[in-house]
């Protein structure tokens, strides 16, 4: 028994250092300089401590781009989705022997540059696009296009975030057992009962653990809501971009990502051990 | 069970365009004889010529690739350790899984500002080369473990207790059964770690220093200024069109072997 606990932890020992020294110990870094007093023009805060900075990060002006990033994300996961989800199933389910080609293909555009992509998508949603172009034929097209909507942002984030929740609902889907189903319409019940009360348990894990990897990194995100969403979008992720590279209120910067990291533990807490062994 | 298999069909072959519209559009974009990335004047292959002049781009292409390689062998070797140390239940493994998912659901600006604030500012690390790996690393680390542990826990205990009982060594046996088994999952954990890394902005962008500009960061500042160039475009498309190429070359390959395999068997 001691040897097994010996024999995994020297196994993990050089993973646990590399994210202790290269992620922990910033992120405690970053919890301490949200309690410090601003120091203007030098980099390293100083004391005495202050709550200083989390009262103005909760200041009811910046309530709106909270509001407007969590949004975003919550739509984002909800699109990824709905999306994700009949991929993920018919990979799975109708792949057959094409089921890892298929699943590379998925990934394939993001071998391009994020970048690119981004600019891909404003050059197709823009006044002279060829989404609107499209569009305008069937007289649905829109002066001045699609770009800086709500939409448009969704719509990037969406793209960006899609094979993360493929790949968890892909392991979900591929280890349910289809025969439930079989059993549930020999028991009488319907296509639409037979997927919340079958299918929907039986991948929750796989919903569970791809939301995770969208919602939060979707709240934080930036550049798509920069981009796509113009100037006036301000999220989460860009205010606190501007304290630490134009701003320079390091403390009110890492307030706001200590609020972020309380987001991600209050996800973490909510999933409680569900879909651990998918993600 | 799938009594209308067509609607499932059109939903997915919907998200597949959806998936390469872009990138379609990118291509095309790359032979167009004006700058414009929305509207189609001509055929060209001005900015292909122009991205094999440009010296800037292919040296902040060959330090991305350096980096993007480094963190994927580095990430993949421990994380494989890892993924095989999460294999048997132990004390201790729940915390362990909640260390590993940190980097997954953890903003990328919380990860760069903290990183920023941290190893640059305090430990002294100079911005450039040995912060962007460090960092890197960290954030690829846990995609690795993820891919390879799926692998790790579906696989069953006794082929290796088998090579054990028919007189393989610890090391044999790990060598000739554990590792072909786990091959895939590694090399899938690779690919990941080392496209994760190749395509970061947002954390890089904290932490490049002087004359070490990654090409996504690169490609940023230029882009805020005055639009993504056309030669990016152009670099994109040829980057998209190899990894496709060795994919299908991949797959061929596995294919072939897998029906050679199972003639041998077979007989």
């Amino acid at each position: 028994m001691l040897r097994r606990w010996l024999k995994a932890n020297a196994l993990l020992a050089p993973t646990g250092v590399w994210l202790g020294i290269f992620l922990i110990a910033p992120l405690v870094v970053v919890v301490e300089f949200s309690f410090a007093t601003r120091d203007t023009g030098v980099a390293r805060a100083v004391l005495p401590w202050t709550t200083q900075a989390y009262l103005t990060a909760l200041d009811p002006a910046f309530l709106p781009i909270f509001g407007r990033a969590l949004v975003y994300a919550v739509a984002t996961t909800a699109a990824c989705l709905l999306l994700g989800f009949p991929l993920a199933w018919f990979i799975a389910r109708h792949g057959g022997r094409y089921r890892t080609a298929l699943l590379a293909a998925v990934l394939i555009p993001f071998w391009s540059s994020y970048l690119a992509r981004i600019y891909a998508w404003k050059a197709l949603l823009d006044g002279e696009g060829l989404v609107n172009t499209v569009l305008g034929w069937v007289g649905l097209g829109r002066d001045g296009g699609f770009l800086l909507t709500h939409g448009a942002v969704v719509l990037g984030l969406t793209y960006g975030f899609l094979p993360f929740m493929v790949l968890p609902l892909y392991v979900a889907c591929e280890r349910f057992d289809v025969r439930l189903v079989e059993a549930s319409y020999d028991l009488g019940h319907g296509r639409v009962s037979t997927f919340f009360r079958v299918v929907l348990p039986g991948v929750m894990t796989g919903v569970l653990a791809g939301s995770l990897l969208v919602l939060v990194p979707a709240a934080g995100d930036f550049v798509t809501p920069k981009l796509l969403g113009g100037v006036g979008q301000s999220t989460f992720g860009s205010v606190i971009d501007d304290q630490f590279r134009g701003g320079n209120n390091w403390p009110l910067g890492s307030a706001m990502a200590v609020l972020l990291l309380v987001l991600v533990v209050l996800v973490l807490v909510l999933r409680g051990r569900r879909g651990e062994d998918v993600l | 069970m799938n009594r209308r298999p067509w609607v499932l069909g059109a939903v997915v072959t919907a998200v597949f365009l959806f998936l390469y519209a872009p990138i379609a559009w990118l291509a095309i974009a790359s032979f167009n004889s004006s700058r414009s990335l929305s509207r189609i004047s001509g055929f060209s292959l001005q900015w292909y010529a122009e991205l094999a002049d440009d010296t800037r781009v292919f040296d902040s292409l060959r330090l991305t690739l350096q980096l993007a390689l480094a963190s994927a062998v580095i990430s993949t070797v421990i994380g494989t350790l890892a993924a095989f140390g999460l294999r048997r239940a132990f004390a201790g493994r729940g915390l362990w899984t909640v260390l590993l998912s940190l980097p997954l659901v953890v903003p990328e600006v919380v990860m760069g500002v903290a990183m920023l604030g941290f190893f640059v500012k305090l430990a002294g690390v100079p911005l450039g080369f040995g912060a962007l790996l460090f960092a890197h690393v960290a954030f690829s680390l846990s995609f690795v473990v993820v891919v390879v542990r799926s692998r790790v826990s579906g696989m069953d205990v006794r082929m290796e207790e088998a090579a054990a009982d028919l007189g393989a060594s610890p090391f044999v046996a790990f060598r000739t059964v554990t590792l072909p088994l786990v091959a895939p999952a590694v090399v899938a954990g690779a690919a990941f770690a080392f496209l994760l890394s190749f395509d970061d902005v947002v954390i890089s962008s904290y932490l490049t220093g002087v004359g070490s500009t990654t090409l996504p960061v690169f490609v940023y500042a230029q882009a805020s200024k005055r639009g993504i160039s056309p030669e990016i475009v152009a670099l994109s498309t040829l980057m998209v069109t190899a990894t496709a190429l060795l994919l299908i070359i991949g797959v061929v390959i596995a294919s072939w072997r897998a029906s050679a395999g199972s003639r041998v068997t077979s007989r």
